[in-house]
């Protein structure tokens, strides 16, 4: 028996930027055979240039990466998965825009040879306040977010993120936002458990910020900068310094401290702050 | 080409310019009138046929919402509350306690003992609503997987060896579908398609729910010729390519009797394909096989509580259902299939999915009106007066499914949406009336393909406990009878070549023993078979 499958679930409605994400990491799978689960291939455009080779049920990715179309049957597109001569290393499955990833979620609890590692749900930044505020749909967005262990903003570059922010703190309190820039494999792929993570609930209108930590960085610039930032009220997470450690940043109010970081820690770190 | 004259008893036509006569003409599958013989005689020599001179004729009887696997489920075994009848004529009587499930459940072991063993049809509702646990079904073996699909269609059961096969049976399971017993383990039962399906499979369930093959195919016309009908829809399909060939190859079999309108559903691909599909689907579509159409799956079901409900919701304070389009890929497929005269029907339960559709359908035709579009609303159950009169000017049709009434109505009025909503679902009467087209269907295999059944369900609206819940709404028998023939033609647009007995139309019959018109009660209606395309198919000699 080998080992289960790593799954992570990316949800969003229809337009989030779904597609554009699942592109972007496989461009960027560094090595990481990803599989990428769709309920159809009408559902997802692959970049043409990734494309190696087509069949009906699956199409071969360069890097060894997969794309898999599962219908109604995610159990036998997973057993089909696991049955390659080079299986994936991780399973990627895109949600279609109104289904609820949390339930997909615990479906995939119960498939043999998947874990679930994690949830991401995508939000538009250009639409996202709309979307929670209307009559048919706001139920479902609600639950969508709300089952998102990471939630990731997209189209920041289009509008203000700062009330599709607040409208997520709303929703979903406690759970992480970063910008999609910040969505590395490691961070969208890693295993829930190992991302960064606000310890305790936060009461509710609290920005929950995921910083990414992917370069070098001085931990003492950064915990300045959070420091002189009123509004952030709490962070903590790990970060290369500049000389190549890796280092535990924990900050309450305008009081820091800056240790050694545990073995295996998920690097990014986590701020907690009020709402503009 | 010969001309068949048929005298009978009666015959209804439907044809309201004419709506009794005594003999109809047939040639080459058409009719040539109805009336006297002595009208029908200048067609020219006629051979007589007398063996419907003691029946009663009507119009082939058009199921407007059905599933073909029905044929298919037949294989496997029935255990349901209530009488049904196979596609060979053998009726199983109802399972009326836990025991008699499993009495029957073993009988199908024995047939092919060993094998996984799937059951559907199970109501434990009418059982005084208690659970079944896989320890019942452990009665039947402990060995062998069993799984029995319920009624509904959105729970089944399994036994502890099925359990295992899906590798359910461990502790630590977190899933709300999959309920657990005191040890931690689960309880046997699973809800919802995601659970079950994949489960399914370990007790000889197809993966595809609605799949249907050619021996199912050719079961399921049994079934139409046993229940009067000529012509049925398969509302929900997904017609690849083998399928569409299946449908094609089955229906045009000589003796095959009954004439397929089949609906590709959205799921699967994207707007524009399925549109492109479609249009080459009705470009190959027969007489027997009609494709060319398009189901929009907008919510899920009331009973199961996925349906899109508006304010109050649901009664028991179950959290809204769930959406199975964005409002945005509907849009897309109603403008596209409006522009190109695609016909759309939509799986519409809930009265916030039937809002949905109204102001998109509103927002649409505004803009650029398609002519006789004849979107049809399908179940449209919660629909209140308001939304009717919305969609009547909107130019839709809805097709209400009146058998809830009888098999779900109690548990409506006492759980899902109290006894308000409960009175006015389904309403027919109130459709009628705001001048809608009005179908009335049996989703069989969720209950069963009998349109005369159905038709005393909308008249009547007696519940199985034996209340009228909304009496208001009831309809007549003739209206009733309409709706089972030209209102279901004319929610499927075949309406100028079926539906009724006059002249230029499909020689389709039901033939009947007793007068449907006169009979105390539809349900007892004897049902000698059909005439489809002139052919006659004798329910007795299937």
């Amino acid at each position: 028996m080998t080992a289960p499958l790593p799954l992570t679930i990316l949800g969003g409605y229809l337009g989030a930027g779904k597609t554009r994400l699942v592109n972007r990491l496989l461009r960027d799978a560094g090595g990481r055979r990803i599989a990428v689960l769709v309920n159809d291939f009408g559902d997802l455009a692959v970049d043409a240039d990734l494309i190696e080779a087509e069949g009906d049920d699956l199409i071969a990715l360069a890097g060894g990466c997969v794309c898999c179309s599962y219908g109604d049957d995610l159990t036998t597109a997973i057993a089909t998965l696991r049955a390659l001569p080079a299986p994936p290393d991780v399973l990627l499955l895109e949600a279609s825009g109104v289904a609820m990833p949390g339930a997909i979620g615990a479906a995939a609890g119960l498939m043999p040879g998947v874990t679930l590692a994690g949830i991401a749900v995508l939000a538009d930044a250009t639409r996202l306040p709309a979307l929670l505020a209307d009559r048919y749909l706001a139920d479902t967005i609600e639950r969508q977010v709300q089952a998102a262990d990471l939630l990731l903003v997209t189209k920041s570059d289009l509008t203000d993120p700062a009330p599709t922010e607040a409208a997520l703190a709303r929703a979903a309190p406690g759970v992480p936002v970063a910008p999609v820039d910040a969505a590395t494999p490691a961070l969208v792929l890693a295993r829930h458990a190992a991302r960064p993570r606000p310890e305790t609930r936060h009461a509710a209108r609290h920005l929950t910020r995921l910083l990414p930590a992917d370069a070098p960085t001085d931990p003492d610039a950064l915990a300045r900068d959070l420091a002189a930032d009123p509004r952030v009220t709490r962070a903590k997470g790990c970060l290369i310094d500049l000389s190549g450690h890796p280092r535990l940043l924990q900050l309450v109010g305008t009081d820091y401290e800056i240790t050694a970081a545990p073995p295996g820690a998920a690097l990014g770190v986590v701020t907690i702050s009020v709402p503009i | 080409m010969t001309i068949t004259l048929y005298p009978a008893r009666k015959i209804v036509t439907m044809n309201p310019a004419r709506p009794h006569a005594t003999h109809v003409a047939v040639r080459d599958g058409v009719i040539l009138g109805a009336g006297t013989k002595a009208e029908l005689s200048g067609w020219g020599e006629m051979r007589v046929d007398a063996r419907f001179a003691d029946k009663v004729l009507m119009p082939g009887l058009i199921e407007g919402h059905c599933h073909l696997m029905e044929g298919a489920l037949w294989a496997k075994t029935y255990t349901g509350f209530f009488d049904r009848t196979d596609p060979e004529g053998v009726t199983h009587p109802g399972c009326r306690d836990i025991d008699a499930v499993i009495d029957r459940l073993r009988a199908g072991l024995a047939r092919a003992p060993g094998a996984p063993l799937p059951g559907w049809g199970l109501d434990p509702i009418y059982f005084g609503n208690t659970r079944v646990t896989r320890a019942d079904l452990d009665r039947v073996s402990g060995t062998v997987p069993v799984g029995v699909m319920h009624a509904s269609g959105h729970i089944m059961n399994l036994n502890t060896p099925a359990l295992e096969a899906a590798g359910l049976l461990r502790e630590g399971i977190n899933h709300p579908g999959v309920p657990l017993g005191d040890d931690g383990l689960p309880t046997g039962e699973l809800k919802g398609p995601d659970v079950m399906t994949p489960a399914g499979a370990h007790v000889g369930f197809d993966r595809d729910m609605l799949a249907c093959d050619a021996p199912g195919m050719r079961a399921f016309g049994k079934l139409c010729v046993r229940a009067g009908v000529t012509t049925a829809t398969d509302l929900a399909a997904r017609l690849n390519e083998e399928a569409v060939q299946t449908m094609l190859r089955v229906t045009a079999e000589p003796d095959y009797p009954a004439r397929v309108v089949c609906h590709r559903f959205h799921h699967g691909v994207t707007p524009e394909e399925l549109i492109a599909q479609v249009e080459d689907l009705r470009d190959r579509s027969t007489d027997m096989c009609r494709m060319g159409r398009i189901k929009v799956i907008m919510d899920g079901s009331i009973q199961g509580f996925s349906a899109r409900l508006r304010a109050p919701g649901y009664f028991n304070g179950a959290p809204n259902g769930l959406w199975y389009i964005t409002p945005e890929h509907l849009r897309t497929i109603l403008t596209e299939a409006f522009a190109r005269d695609l016909q759309v029907h939509t799986h519409t339960n809930g009265d916030e999915a039937t809002q949905l559709l109204i102001e998109t359908m509103t927002d649409i035709l505004s803009e650029r009106p398609a002519a006789d579009h004849r979107l049809t609303v399908q179940h449209c159950q919660l629909a209140d007066r308001a939304q009717l009169a919305r969609l009547a000017g909107l130019g839709a049709c809805v097709n209400l499914f009146a058998n809830h009434h009888f098999y779900w109505g109690d548990e409506h009025y006492r759980l899902t949406v109290g006894p308000e909503r409960a009175e006015r679902m389904n309403a027919a009467r109130t459709a009628l009336d705001l001048g809608l087209t009005v179908g009335i269907h049996s989703d069989a295999p969720i209950t069963p393909l009998a349109p005369l059944f159905t038709a005393w369900a909308a008249e009547t609206r007696l519940t199985a406990s034996g209340r009228v819940q909304g009496a208001h709404e009831r309809i007549t028998r003739a209206e009733a009878l309409w709706a089972i023939t030209m209102g279901a033609a004319h929610t499927l647009r075949i309406e100028q070549e079926v539906g009724s007995i006059e002249a230029g139309k499909r020689a389709d019959f039901a033939v009947l023993d007793d007068d449907p018109e006169t009979a105390d009660d539809l349900r007892d209606v004897g049902i000698w078979g059909t005439v489809q395309g002139g052919r006659p198919f004798e329910a007795a000699a299937l």
